[in-house]
């Protein structure tokens, strides 16, 4: 029972990890690599370490367990939204299919203020 | 704050005389505490937040790992098929929560969330950045960072 408890969680996690490499190479720009890395990533190495977990059964493994859990998912959303905002910060374009851009031109280029709405009218 | 410390007071206590110091006798010892103080509050009509939010968090976390690996599918499937059926761009949601904390863990709980990644917060913090993936209505995707927003606010006010 355990056993099965545990190949299902380390297949699961395997496959997410999968998922989020194929994503890193076949996603159109840097902010849709970032979706299908960070998010699959995280989950499976979580996956993963739940599955080290079940397989002991003990206190102390569990603990840590929990612990690494903890981090993937306090760490791995700040990366991302450093990544995403220095990849927006230094240019680099958007996918052609991006259908909506609210960020665009809102940042002030001296001193990095961004504004939460339109600085001048878009038709002046 | 000063509940949950009596809480954990409580949980040390029932170690304490059941003589079993393991992780899982220090949960029952908790559970035990937490129906203790509940039924105290209640008791004394106390309006007690601590009690209230224990289940709104147990809750919570539920939802979130439904949320999770829901979400988790859909883009799992645009990556593997051979076609994008994505929509995605760059939207600003006007925020209703203004404390750092608040604005921080909502923003790690929408990067979290497959198909939405926080990007920046505006300098008076009134509007957060998100690229979301799967633009399909764009009222759809308020809605959906609305109601977390109040979950979070639900639990750290």
């Amino acid at each position: 029972m355990n056993e099965i408890v545990t190949s299902i969680l380390l297949i699961g996690g395997a496959l997410l990890m999968l998922v989020a490499a194929i994503g890193a190479v076949r996603m159109p720009d840097l902010p849709t690599r970032m979706h299908a890395t960070t998010k699959a990533g995280a989950l499976g190495g979580g996956l993963m370490v739940l599955a080290v977990a079940t397989y002991f059964l003990e206190g102390s493994v569990t603990a840590r367990a929990l612990a690494v859990v903890v981090f993937i998912i306090l760490t791995a959303p700040v990366a991302a939204h450093i990544i995403g905002r220095a990849g927006y910060f230094v240019g680099v374009p958007l996918w052609e299919g991006t259908i909506r851009d609210d960020l665009k031109d809102r940042y002030d280029p001296d001193s990095h203020i961004l504004h939460s709405r339109d600085r001048t009218p878009p038709n002046s | 704050m000063i509940a949950f410390l009596w809480n954990l007071l409580l949980a040390l206590a029932w170690v304490a005389l059941t003589g079993d110091f393991s992780g899982s006798n220090f949960v029952v010892g908790y559970v035990i505490g937490y129906l203790v103080l509940y039924m105290a509050a209640w008791q004394m009509r106390l309006g007690n937040s601590y009690t209230r939010k224990v289940p709104r968090i147990i809750g919570f976390v539920l939802f979130f790992i439904y949320d999770l690996v829901k979400a988790n599918l859909r883009v799992a499937y645009d990556v593997v098929t051979p076609t994008h059926q994505m929509r995605p761009g760059v939207v600003a949601i006007p925020l209703t929560v203004d404390r750092d904390a608040e604005i921080t863990v909502l923003a790690n709980l929408i990067s979290v969330t497959p198909g939405t990644l926080s990007l920046d917060v505006s300098s008076d913090r009134k509007v957060l950045y998100i690229h979301a993936m799967y633009i399909d209505s764009e009222q759809e995707l308020e809605d959906s960072i609305k109601a977390l927003e109040r979950r979070v606010m639900d639990i750290l006010r």
